[in-house]
């Protein structure tokens, strides 16, 4: 399959293996088109309509599981191609001014639609050489320093944030530990709650527990159709409650992680639907999508009064729990 | 203080994973492995007389070490976890918390209130790692933010004593966004100018350590105490190399910068009455 985004990988989810095979067809027919005598035409479009409902059938009924697999399929759009597709004259800004540039998280001035705004993203990576120096997509705490600095330079020029959100966790290493992983989120956490500038947050692939939240406190969140958010991955909670990794399809299922599960429970705003059969299908209309909500929320949130943005954003964060 | 045998780091940090003191006239000592006359432990502020371990004291026993007599006054203990997603894994999180419940007398994993420490007025919270390991969900979250709100409504200093596994699992993204609320409110106690006193016990892991664990104006712990974003074990599993003798202690984390100071737990009050009058408070 080549994607949009680049990737010309033969990566298949195993349940998406009836529609590759029945892509492979209609690819092996179509290279027949141009032969003397023979009409493919309708046996063409024939497939073409089998393939649509078959999409249609696996995509309706995906479990909590497989959504986390598409969730990293390595097809899917990641920040960079939002970045390429929605930012026009991106200027990236590196460096913590501490300890180094962290290439697991982006951050850089550029405009969105009419809007002037910092862009705070999550990088996996593309080729291995990459995914290695992002570490697939964990920050270390360098990563968040930098996205706080900038996010602080954002505030003092008025612009407003967008971040992007896809990893599956923040780095657990010892370098990491040392530098202060926790307290980099958790500073993060809190000076994210009264930045006087609006923030628009979305989660587009993997929603991973703290390393996810450490750019992810604002006024509105959202939600890809098949990214998944939650407290920990459900390999690292299948480790611990079940004591073994095999559990991962149970603990997707526990962890209520899709994005109709999040909305159900207010942890995030509003969910974007993807194209039919996933982002990693039609890249350019996920991108389009997001790039639409962004705009519009920016519009809808620059008409609030900045202290009454704030409040709201405490407000918002106030709500979030259910006890008895 | 005794000779401490030399032992593996892993089996220190499994033995401390023990908690309580056992029941018994007589306990053996995870670090040194002395055996300790149990009431000498207890009268110790369950301090090991040999080898200075700190033990893992319950909510209510932490509140008692600290709080001047009869001065503890609990505040909304009448909230109660729910089982808002239907959590199932070996075993039902509904199941889970009737058995917590019943074990700990406690509705939740911490305790929170008003009280006095060396005649000093505090809202104290106080984690209770008994209690499913000291997690935080929906209701700890919760009582923690409340406990922020009102030290911020009274100009009283906050005193937390955290001692948890991180965030609690079985509420998901429930217990994630506790973390950025108590850390929110946190940002408004700041704003107030008032005092956030963190004391790190063994163990703070996790979305505790990651939120309000990490944010105090000034950071206690007491000794080798385990202090970490992700546990000694995934972060083994991830390098695959043999932690550092020490790491994630209390002594390696304020080497690195990231606490004020290490406290013996029999100081604790006077270091807290101590902070509490330089800032003013
Ligand atoms: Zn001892």
């Amino acid at each position: 399959m080549t994607t949009a985004n680049g990737y010309t990988g033969t990566y298949e989810l195993e349940f998406e293996r009836p529609l590759l095979q029945l892509e492979r067809q209609i690819v092996e027919l179509e290279s027949h088109s141009g032969d003397a005598g023979v009409d493919i035409g309708t046996e063409v479009r024939k497939l073409r309509q089998n393939h649509t409902a078959m999409l249609k059938k696996i995509y309706a009924k995906l479990g909590p599981w497989n959504v986390v697999k598409v969730a990293r399929h390595p097809g899917r759009p990641q920040a960079t191609d939002y970045i390429h597709g929605f930012v026009k004259d991106f200027c990236e800004l590196h460096g913590d001014r501490h300890f180094g540039d962290d290439p697991a998280v982006i951050t850089g001035f550029g405009r969105i639609g009419s809007h002037k705004c910092l862009i705070v993203a999550h990088n996996k990576g593309k080729e291995i050489r990459e995914r290695v120096a992002c570490h697939f997509g964990c920050a270390h705490p360098e990563g968040y320093r930098k996205a706080l600095a900038k996010m602080k330079l954002a505030e003092k020029f008025g612009l407003p944030i967008v971040t992007l959100v896809d990893t599956p966790g923040a780095y657990p290493g010892i370098g990491a530990e040392e530098r202060g992983q926790a307290q980099a989120i958790a500073l993060n956490l809190r000076e994210m709650s009264r930045l006087r500038v609006p923030i628009v947050s979305a989660i587009i692939g993997e929603g991973g527990s703290g390393g996810a939240l450490g750019i992810a406190v604002a006024d509105r969140m959202a939600m890809m159709q098949y990214a998944w958010y939650s407290v920990i991955s459900p390999e690292g909670c299948a480790a611990i409650l079940w004591k073994s990794g095999e559990a991962a399809e149970q603990a997707a299922e526990s962890l209520k992680l899709t994005a109709s599960d999040n909305l159900k429970h207010n942890t995030v705003d509003e969910g974007l639907d993807e194209p039919l059969g996933g982002a990693h299908r039609n890249p350019s209309a996920a991108v389009e999508k997001l790039e639409r909500w962004i705009t519009q929320s920016l519009r809808e949130l620059k008409r609030f009064k900045i202290d009454n943005l704030v409040n709201n954003r405490y407000e918002r964060l106030r709500r979030m729990g259910q006890c008895g | 203080m005794a000779q401490v045998p030399s032992r593996s780091w892993q089996e220190v940090v499994d033995t401390g994973k023990r908690g309580d003191v056992p029941e018994g006239l007589w306990t053996r000592c995870p670090q040194c492995e002395a055996m300790v006359y149990r009431k000498n432990v207890e009268q110790n502020l369950y301090v090991c007389p040999e080898c200075d371990y700190h033990h893992r004291i319950g909510a209510d026993e932490r509140v008692k070490q600290l709080c001047d007599p009869e001065s503890f006054e609990p505040m909304w203990s009448d909230l109660a976890p729910v089982d808002a997603l239907g959590f199932v894994d070996l075993k039902p999180y509904k199941d889970r918390l009737i058995a917590e419940q019943k074990k700990t007398g406690h509705r939740d994993a911490v305790l929170c209130g008003k009280g006095f420490i060396k005649g000093r007025g505090v809202v104290l919270v106080s984690m209770d790692s008994r209690f499913m390991m000291g997690s935080m969900g929906s209701v700890v979250g919760e009582k923690v933010t409340r406990a922020i709100e009102l030290a911020t409504e009274t100009d009283q200093p906050l005193v937390v004593v955290s001692c948890s596994g991180g965030a609690r699992m079985q509420e998901s993204a429930l217990s994630l966004m506790q973390m950025s609320k108590t850390s929110a409110a946190l940002a408004r106690l700041d704003e107030s100018g008032g005092l956030f006193i963190s004391v790190l016990s063994d163990p703070t892991t996790g979305g505790v350590t990651a939120s309000f664990a990490m944010l105090g104006d000034v950071i206690m712990a007491e000794p080798k105490a385990l202090i970490g974003f992700a546990g000694p074990r995934v972060i083994a599993n991830t390098v695959r190399q043999e932690l550092p003798e020490g790491f994630q202690r209390s002594e390696h984390v304020l080497e690195k910068g990231f606490i004020d100071r290490i406290v013996h737990r029999k100081d604790l009050r006077n270091e807290i009455g101590r902070v509490i009058d330089y800032a003013g408070k």
